[in-house]
């Protein structure tokens, strides 16, 4: 293997710019290029086609492609700048070679940089009348079209040059001209334009519904580092219309070892002889099913390159290969095919070996060798559909283009050019054009056709060879999969034919499932090179089994799944990431907990003190059960005090609010007094629990609604729903006003002490002030506040309403007034406890949306005389089972072991053995805790008929498997009379 | 993903949309006055047709207003969308005044879990 670069006089070099060298190192070597490279295209100048052994049997490997296709010749980058990261798997036929560049092959696998990714990736969302995907000279000429329009239009190719296939060329012309200055003055009449914009650099990886395009733009291969530009972007297109110029992607062929380095791609042969100036070989074998080929022997010919033959399937040389053969005076066989390969020491292809085929394609037994160093091979073409088959457009196999072509439409979207099976320039330029002005026309531009001509070229049949033994084997079962070893399918994967064979042998026809059973097409390449052969092989097996001829439309094609090709990670999470992942809210008393040392919680997308851990006196911090117990016996036994100011909050105004809470409620609110509270229920219409919470009546058309910390956004949406769906003719406006008001909680048998001194001008006491009251006031510091006589502890309890501005002064005005009373600060799992000890629900965590007000023992609250959402539920025969679960209070016998939320119970009498069968369970904890005040651990529980099991006792099982004795009580584990609620 | 017309705001990503299943399905002027299987028709019962459909969709990102859509679900295509009391385009069987309002109660499992 001796590749090497051509002088200028040899090859236009088009991708180059020979006065900008650069030097990047390859593993050992020290690797010489030019501005324009890639890592393949510099490393093959370099002399080295050979790249990274295969993943699984370590076969030697070579690049094989010149583009995004590449299964061989993989890399890990190390990092290009300090601080961005080491990237792996990226090939080497993409890469954009730098000055500097470290980079080493891979053997088909590599590990994410483990120092993780700092850079910065970006989201763009934009819309365009027009998206042109692929600038080759089908886009280019779609683009051209619309763009002369005035159609807002873009353009995006992967590459870094605009060119598509014509950057491969040497003597294409169009407009009489030669055809790289074409692609220039398109450029440059493109970006004249207004409303157009070029994407370079830019993969189209996703299409989804209505014409939505992800695209991700590689802005760090930029040759100009450009300050304030992200390292990606991540393009989210909106398009009225789509022309998908996505070009085609040359097939290999599958013989007897048929993957050695030196074995090329006849496309990319062309491609680096012309784009990058490099020779891949010094002796050259084409290979080929079709016509495309013969422009490479052309240009070989031309470039002083010995082409040693051609073997060309086709029984009889087309119009194209007899010309160019006669021309060029090169050998060539009809009719035949390579049917091995012989290699070097070091496993480089050295050699061929052909064999004439006869009329079903069998090769013959005799067999001639050619000493080459480079195989150019073609099996085909196959159109590039991702984007037309994501969107579910329809395929098919055609013959005549010797690939799988769009035999359908996807709304508002036109597949042009090669990737419609056309190869030929003319048109390629005659379809996009079309497409691109009616693509224009489609969003309203009209603009006169302007058809770029191009010299017509016939194009001659395509023989497809799928399945090519190898005769040099002695006689044997032909479909022995010993036999295909070495007939490489899918080279990322190193799956072979024999690997189809023993998929097809299990009994497997559908691509898919052979597919996944021999993992062809599911490496980072996602079977670009192979799969269509395996399509081909599969179909030749079955016909083969069945006596029949290969379809390959009925065995399809895998479907295609986005993305396109890989795309890091972080580039999808752009900005979104740490704390831009998801919104964190926090109260304005926020600063106050972090200072005292809070232990946080979410809760939704709140921030919540789940407790204040105090320092110890022999030095180190409390503990949560520690924390816990002191703040639970501090509320019991003095006062403590709690920021719920993320209790959701929603403003009921109208005439008709109190009818409208009549019937979304289960209990009654349009009696309450103004100046009262009332706790309510939410069901939806199935009857389940959905919310609860205190709503106050502020003025006789006016409520404010609480609702759970994280039930929030759905009650708002549900009761959204409810009036503008079903009943518009009521006058209710709903606010969410949760972010307004902050709320202090006071409990304790001192709160009214405490509260007193807060709020000099409110009378307190008892007589003065009830349960379920709330008195507006002004605080000491002068602060407005409503205050509230609500409790969730079943302690003496007051809500101190201020608006959020006031939020920090009035905790501390209540911090200062309650320091003689040793007021303490508690956070969310002291809440927890306190309302497990009464027994009260948390809508969500004691209950799934499976439990009825009913079963949850909250019948008292359900009225009987009014109907509401789900009121009609309680009748219907599945809520009216004596067996639902219901909602108790479970006490472990041995008084101190607290089971874990989600423990299982079950009937003592119930036998745990794999002969009994499945154990039946009775039902489960919702809350557990341990209880400081009562001095032993309580839980809480939904269990079948649990009302009537009051006393019994039932088995927990335990995470280790072990069993815990537990007694069913009632639910209010803690002063059951609720004889400490008015202090 | 969809683009989805507004009637109010006009057409916007899906992203900005809640889907609120079939449409059409109108809460019980008395729910007391059906059966237990008509309440559960109600409740659990939606129509899941291979091609045109009509659903409820609320901007809930945009103007929070509930409007119906009539989409092909083998295409996903939107092909029309109506405002709450308005026809919808292309709606096969609607009334013609278009004025029939529709339930909320869709849930099948209990909302709010």
């Amino acid at each position: 293997m001796t590749g090497r670069r051509l002088d200028a006089s040899r090859s236009p070099g088009h991708g180059i710019d020979r006065s900008r060298p650069l030097i990047l190192t390859l593993g050992e070597d020290t690797v010489r290029g030019f501005a324009g490279d890639t890592v393949a295209s510099a490393a093959i100048a370099g002399g080295s086609i050979v790249c990274g052994p295969s993943l699984y049997r370590a076969r030697p490997r070579g690049i094989l492609t010149a583009g995004i296709e590449e299964p061989n010749a993989l890399l890990h980058l190390e990092p290009t700048a300090p601080g961005t990261p080491a990237e792996s798997m990226l090939p080497a036929t993409t890469l954009e070679a730098t000055d500097g560049m470290r980079a080493r092959w891979l053997q088909g696998m590599g590990v994410l940089d483990p120092l993780g990714d700092e850079e910065v990736y970006e989201h763009h969302h934009v819309h365009t009348d027009v998206l042109v995907i692929g600038a080759g000279p089908a886009g280019l000429a779609a683009a051209r079209e619309a763009a002369r329009s005035g159609a807002r239009t873009m353009l995006l190719d992967e590459q870094s040059m605009l060119g598509g296939s014509l950057l491969s060329g040497r003597h294409e012309r169009i407009e009489d001209r030669p055809a790289l200055d074409w692609v220039a003055e398109v450029a440059a009449e493109f970006d004249a334009a207004e409303e157009t914009r070029v994407l370079r650099r830019t993969t189209a990886i996703g299409a989804y519904d209505a014409n939505f395009v992800v695209a991700v733009e590689r802005c760090e291969r930029d040759a100009e580092p450009r300050p304030g530009v992200p390292r990606q972007r991540i393009w989210h297109l909106r398009a009225r219309e789509v022309v998908l110029a996505t070009g085609a992607h040359e097939r290999p062929l599958v013989f007897a070892d048929n993957d050695r380095p030196g074995i090329m791609l006849a496309g990319a042969v062309r491609s680096y002889l012309n784009r990058w100036a490099v020779a891949p070989g010094e002796r050259v074998v084409v290979a080929t099913t079709n016509d495309a080929p013969y422009a490479l022997v052309e240009d070989l010919v031309e470039a002083g390159i010995e082409v040693a033959a051609v073997v060309d399937a086709r029984p009889a040389p087309s119009e194209r290969a007899a010309a160019v053969l006669a021309a060029s005076g090169v050998q060539a066989r009809h009719g035949a095919a390579v049917v091995g390969t012989d290699a070097d020491g070091e496993g480089v292809l050295s050699g061929v070996v052909v064999a004439d085929l006869d009329a079903d394609g069998a090769p013959s037994a005799e067999t001639t060798g050619i000493a080459a160093d480079l195989l150019a091979i073609s099996g085909g073409h196959s159109p590039v559909l991702h984007l037309h088959t994501q969107r579910q457009g329809p395929v098919a196999w055609s013959d005549r283009a010797g690939g799988f072509v769009p035999t359908g439409a996807v709304a508002h979207q036109q597949v042009v050019g090669a990737a419609a099976g056309l190869p030929s320039l003319a048109d390629a330029l005659e379809t996009g054009a079309r497409a691109g002005q009616a693509a224009a026309a489609a969003t309203g531009w009209e603009t006169a056709l302007q058809l770029p001509t191009a010299p017509a070229e016939p194009t001659g049949a395509v023989r497809p060879l799928w399945l090519l033994p190898d005769p040099r084997l002695p006689e044997g079962e032909p479909l022995d999969p010993e036999r295909w070893r070495n007939h490489l399918v899918d080279l990322q994967r190193d799956q072979s034919v024999a690997d189809i064979l023993r998929a097809t042998g299990a009994g497997m026809r559908s691509v898919e499932h052979i597919k996944r059973y021999t993992s062809i097409s599911t490496a980072s390449d996602q079977g670009k090179t192979s799969a269509v052969a395996a399509v081909g092989a599969i179909a030749t097996l079955l016909a083969q089994q069945e006596g029949s001829t290969a379809d390959l439309s009925a065995v399809g094609v895998p479907r295609h799944r986005p993305p396109y090709s890989p795309v890091a990670f972080a580039a999808l999470a752009g900005r979104r990431r740490r704390e831009l992942f998801d919104p964190v809210r926090v109260t304005n008393i926020h600063p106050w907990h972090v200072d005292q040392g809070a232990v946080f919680e979410d809760v939704g997308q709140w921030k919540r003190p789940r407790f204040y851990p105090q320092a110890l006196p022999g030095g180190g911090v409390e503990d949560m059960d520690a924390a816990v117990a002191r703040e639970c016996l501090a509320v019991r036994g003095g006062v403590g005090m709690q920021d719920v100011s993320t209790l959701g909050k929603i403003e009921i105004r109208g005439a008709d609010a109190p009818e409208f809470l009549n019937r979304v409620y289960t209990n009654g609110f349009a009696k309450l007094a103004v100046g009262k509270g009332r706790y309510g229920l939410m069901c939806t219409a199935d009857g389940m629990l959905f919310d609860d919470g205190v709503t106050l009546r502020i003025a006789p058309d006016r409520y404010l609604m609480t609702t759970t910390t994280g039930g929030a956004a759905k009650v708002l949406d549900w009761l959204e729903e409810w009036l503008q769906t079903e009943w518009p003719e009521l006058d209710v406006v709903l606010t969410s006003v949760t972010e307004h008001w902050n709320t202090i909680a006071v409990a304790g048998p001192r709160s009214r002490e405490v509260i007193a001194q807060v709020a000099p001008e409110l009378d307190v006491s008892q007589e003065g002030f009830g349960f379920m009251e709330f008195r507006a006031t002004t605080l000491a510091n002068g602060i407005p506040a409503r205050i509230c006589r609500i409790s969730f502890s079943g302690e003496l309890s007051f809500e101190v309403n201020v608006e959020n501005f006031h939020g920090q002064a009035a905790w501390e005005l209540i911090r200062t007034a309650g320091e003689a009373a040793g007021i303490t600060p508690y956070g969310t799992e002291t809440m927890h406890v306190l309302r497990a000890e009464k027994g009260l629900v948390i809508i969500g965590q004691d209950t799934d949306g499976t439990v009825t007000p009913q079963d949850a023992g909250m019948e008292w609250a359900v009225s009987t005389f009014k109907d509401f959402i789900g009121k009609r539920s309680f009748s219907r025969p599945d809520t009216s089972r004596s067996d639902r679960k219901q909602f108790v209070g479970l006490q472990p016998l041995d008084g101190r072991t607290r089971v874990e939320e989600g423990t299982h119970v079950i009937a003592p009498d119930t036998p745990m053995t794999p002969e009994a069968g499945p154990v039946p369970h009775l039902g489960h904890i919702t809350s557990s805790y341990h209880s400081a005040t009562l001095g032993h651990p309580i839980a809480l529980g939904l269990v079948s008929g649990g009302f009537d099991r009051i006393g019994e006792q039932v088995r927990a099982v335990l995470e280790d498997g072990s069993l815990l004795e537990m007694e069913i009580v009632p639910s209010v584990f803690y002063d059951p009379d609720g004889s400490r609620r008015d202090g | 993903m969809l683009l989805i017309d507004c009637p109010h705001c006009g057409p916007r990503d899906e992203v900005e949309f809640h889907y609120g299943g079939e449409a059409r399905v109108a809460y019980p002027a008395d729910p007391h006055a059906v059966d237990d299987r008509a309440w559960a028709e109600f409740l659990f019962f939606r129509a899941n047709p291979a091609g045109e459909f009509t659903e409820r969709w609320q901007h809930s990102a945009g103007c929070r207003k509930w409007f119906h859509a009539l989409r092909d679900t083998r295409s996903y295509e939107v092909l029309a969308t109506a405002a709450l009391g308005r026809p919808l385009p292309g709606e096969r069987g609607a009334d013609a005044a278009g004025t029939s309002t529709d339930a909320a109660g869709t849930t099948t499992d209990g909302a709010g879990a």
